[in-house]
C-alpha cells in the first residue's frame, strides 16, 4: 500500500533556551531554532522548500490562528507551510508530517519548527485547558487536566503493583540528566525521598512528578537522500514514523496500557524493519509530561513488558550509561516542557545522539534512537524511528 | 544541544522583570457565551438524568452497550439500535484524590473523583464523576462497589451534576 519515493535525511538540527518565561516573542523563538538548524546545516532559507510548523492550542498564546502568526519566525512567509496538529502529540508528530513532504517526493527540502509559549495565559497555563472538555459530559465537573493523568497513573500502578518509589525514579534520573542540557529548565540533583515527599497535587501525582510549563522552541532541517549527501557526510535518517488516535471517551478505556502508543510503534517498526524492538533501539525519548508517563510509554513503545518499565528503571537499566538509556536529554521533567517545541526537542536529541554530538549526553554506541509524544486526551501517539 | 554549538538563544525574563518592564496585558471579557444543541444521544442522555435515570444506547453487532449513548457505534461504524437503561451503581476503575480545583489553585479539602465502570454497561464502559467528599480517601480503591446520590428531583437540570456524587454502597 505505501510506497516511500525517497529516504528521508536530517541534516541540521536548532533549539532554544526552555524557561518558564522567555523574554522573546514565539516568532523570535521560531526563528532562533531556525536559524540555529540552518547554520548548523549550512544552509540559507532559500534552499528550504516547504515549512511545517508545529503548536499546541492557540489558548496558550492567547493569538487564535497561532501559526499564521509564526509564520514569518518559522521562514514560512511565500512557501508552503502548514500546521499539523495532535496535542501534546504535535511536537513528534510535526517531523513526520515534514517526513511525509520529503519521502512523498513532493519537496528535497523542509523545515520543520516547534514552538510554544505558555507563559502567556494569566494566571497558569491550566485555565485555558478548561475549554477541550466535552460540555455535556465532562465539563459541568470542572476536571482539572492533572486529575486525568492521576486517575490513569493510579490505574497503571494499581494494574501491577507498582510502588511509587520506583515511578519517582524517573524524576531523580531525568532531572539529573539535565544537568548536561544548555536548554534546561529544573535540571537537579534530587533524591527519590524529595519526589516522595514533595507536595501532593492530584494524588499520585505529586510536585516533582509534573514538568514544567515553558517557553521554547526546536527545529529539524528535513531533505531527502540526494540533497543530504550534499550537506553532510552523516545525515540521520528518519527510518520509520507512525501515528495512532485512540477513542475520546476516555472512561470506556482501560487506561492501564497506551494501545494507541503501541499501535503507532508497530507502525514505525514495521517500516524501519525493527523486529525485536529492546534489542534494536540504542535509546528512547519517550514523552514523559509525568513520572509515569515514561514508564508507561516505554511499555507502549514495546521496549518493556507491560508493568516492567518501573522495574528496569529502579535497576538503572534506562540511566545514560544503562542497557537502554532513556530520556538522555533529561526529558520533559528536566528540560522543560513547551508542548510542541518538547516533544521535538526529543527529536533534536536523537539527531544529536546520533551524530555522536551530544557532549556530556552522548550515549555510547547509539545506532538507533527513538521519539515519542502523546496527548489529547490520552488518546494520540506519535513515533519516529531515527537511525545513523 | 549540539556540543559545537555554544550559545542557546533566549532570555529568561522572571515575574517582576515583566511586571516591571514590558508586560502587555490585555483584558478582555469576551460577549461568547456558547449555546450547544444536545445532538441525539446527549439530549435524552441528558433528560434521563432529570428523571433520575441513566440510559445508554446498544449496538447489536458487537454487542456493547455504551454510557454515554451515542447514536453510532465507531467500530462497527453503523447506527447502534435501541436504548438501555444501565443501573446507577458501579465499581471503582480508577480514582484520584485533587487537590488543585479547575485553575490549578490549591485547595485544602481535596475533590475526589472516579472512574465509575457502571453496572448493566459493557465491561470497562464508565464514566467520570465525583467521590462523596466525606469519605477518607484512604478508604477508597480500586474495585469498591459505589452508588450515584440524586439531587432532589426540584434541582435537577438535566445535566451530569443532577448526581451529585456516588457513595460507597453499603453491603446488604
Ligand atoms: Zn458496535
Amino acid at each position: 500500500m505505501m510506497t516511500i519515493k525517497k529516504r528521508v535525511a536530517v541534516i541540521g538540527a536548532g533549539i532554544t533556551l526552555f524557561r518558564r518565561r522567555l523574554k522573546e516573542t514565539g516568532k523570535e523563538l521560531s526563528y532562533h531554532a531556525s536559524k540555529m538548524a540552518l547554520d548548523s546545516a549550512e544552509m540559507n532559507l532559500s534552499e528550504i522548500e516547504s515549512v511545517v510548523m508545529g503548536t499546541a492550542p492557540d489558548a496558550f498564546d492567547g493569538i487564535h490562528m497561532k501559526s499564521e502568526n509564526l509564520l514569518d519566525g518559522a521562514g514560512g512567509t511565500g512557501r508552503p507551510y502548514m500546521r499539523p496538529f495532535v496535542g501534546g502529540g504535535t511536537g513528534v508528530f510535526s517531523p513526520i508530517a515534514g517526513w511525509w513532504h520529503v519521502a512523498s517526493g513532493l519537496f528535497d527540502t523542509c523545515l520543520v519548527v516547534a514552538e510554544e509559549k505558555m507563559s502567556p495565559v494569566q494566571p497558569h497555563p491550566q485555565t485555558a485547558f478548561r475549554t477541550i472538555w466535552d460540555p455535556f459530559t465532562t465539563r459541568p465537573l470542572h476536571p482539572n487536566l492533572v486529575w486525568i493523568f492521576a486517575l490513569e497513573m493510579n490505574r497503571y500502578m494499581t494494574v501491577h503493583n507498582i510502588p511509587k518509589e520506583h515511578i519517582a525514579e524517573v524524576a531523580v534520573k531525568n532531572k539529573g540528566n539535565a544537568l548536561d542540557h544548555p536548554s534546561a529548565q529544573l535540571a537537579a540533583k534530587i533524591t527519590v525521598e524529595d519526589v516522595m515527599n514533595s507536595e501532593t497535587m492530584v494524588w499520585p501525582v505529586q510536585r516533582l512528578d509534573i514538568s514544567p510549563p515553558s517557553d521554547g522552541a526546536a527545529a529539524l532541517i528535513l531533505a531527502s537522500e540526494e540533497v543530504a549527501k550534499k550537506y553532510t557526510d552523516s545525515p540521520v535518517w528518519i527510518d520509520g514514523v507512525g501515528w495512532s488516535l485512540d477513542s475520546s471517551y476516555w472512561t470506556n478505556r482501560d487506561l492501564y496500557f497506551p494501545q494507541y502508543v503501541a499501535e503507532a510503534a508497530k507502525m514505525a517498526y514495521k517500516m524501519a524493519k525493527i523486529d525485536d524492538p529492546p534489542k534494536e533501539v540504542s535509546f528512547a525519548e519517550p514523552y514523559d509530561p509525568f513520572t509515569y508517563k515514561e514508564l508507561h510509554h516505554m511499555e507502549g513503545l514495546l521496549l518493556a513488558k507491560k508493568g516492567e518499565a518501573p522495574k528496569l528503571t529502579a535497576e538503572g537499566v534506562t540511566q545514560r550509561d544503562g542497557k537502554l538509556p532513556i530520556c538522555p536529554s533529561g526529558g520533559l521533567l528536566g528540560v522543560g516542557n513547551p508542548i510542541a517545541a518538547a516533544g521535538l526537542m526529543k527529536c533534536c536529541e536523537a539527531f544529536w545522539q546520533l551524530r555522536n554530538e551530544a557532549g556530556k549526553r552522548q550515549v555510547d554506541g547509539a545506532e538507533t534512537g527513538v521519539c515519542q509524544a502523546w496527548g489529547d486526551l490520552m488518546q494520540v501517539g506519535t513515533v519516529t524511528v531515527f537511525r545513523r | 544541544m549540539s556540543e559545537k554549538m555554544k550559545e542557546v538563544p533566549g532570555i529568561y525574563l522572571r515575574d517582576a522583570e515583566l511586571k516591571a518592564e514590558d508586560a502587555i496585558t490585555f483584558k478582555w471579557r469576551p460577549n461568547a457565551k456558547y449555546a450547544w444543541s444536545g445532538g441525539i444521544a446527549y439530549s435524552r442522555y441528558l433528560a434521563e438524568l432529570k428523571n433520575g435515570r441513566i440510559i445508554g444506547r446498544a449496538c447489536r453487532e458487537c454487542g456493547r452497550i455504551l454510557v454515554p449513548p451515542r447514536m453510532f457505534c465507531d467500530t462497527c461504524f453503523r447506527a447502534t439500535d435501541e436504548w438501555v437503561y444501565v443501573k446507577d451503581t458501579g465499581t471503582i476503575n480508577t480514582y484520584s484524590v485533587s487537590y488543585l480545583d479547575a485553575d490549578a489553585n490549591r485547595i485544602k479539602e481535596p475533590i475526589l473523583v472516579a472512574v465509575i465502570d457502571l453496572d448493566g454497561a459493557s465491561e470497562g464502559i464508565g464514566i467520570l464523576h465525583y467521590v462523596d467528599p466525606k469519605v477518607d480517601p484512604k478508604d477508597l480503591h480500586i474495585g469498591m462497589k459505589l452508588k450515584a446520590v440524586w439531587k432532589p428531583e426540584k434541582e435537577r437540570i438535566g445535566s451530569v451534576t443532577d448526581i451529585a456524587y456516588f457513595e460507597p454502597l453499603k453491603e446488604g
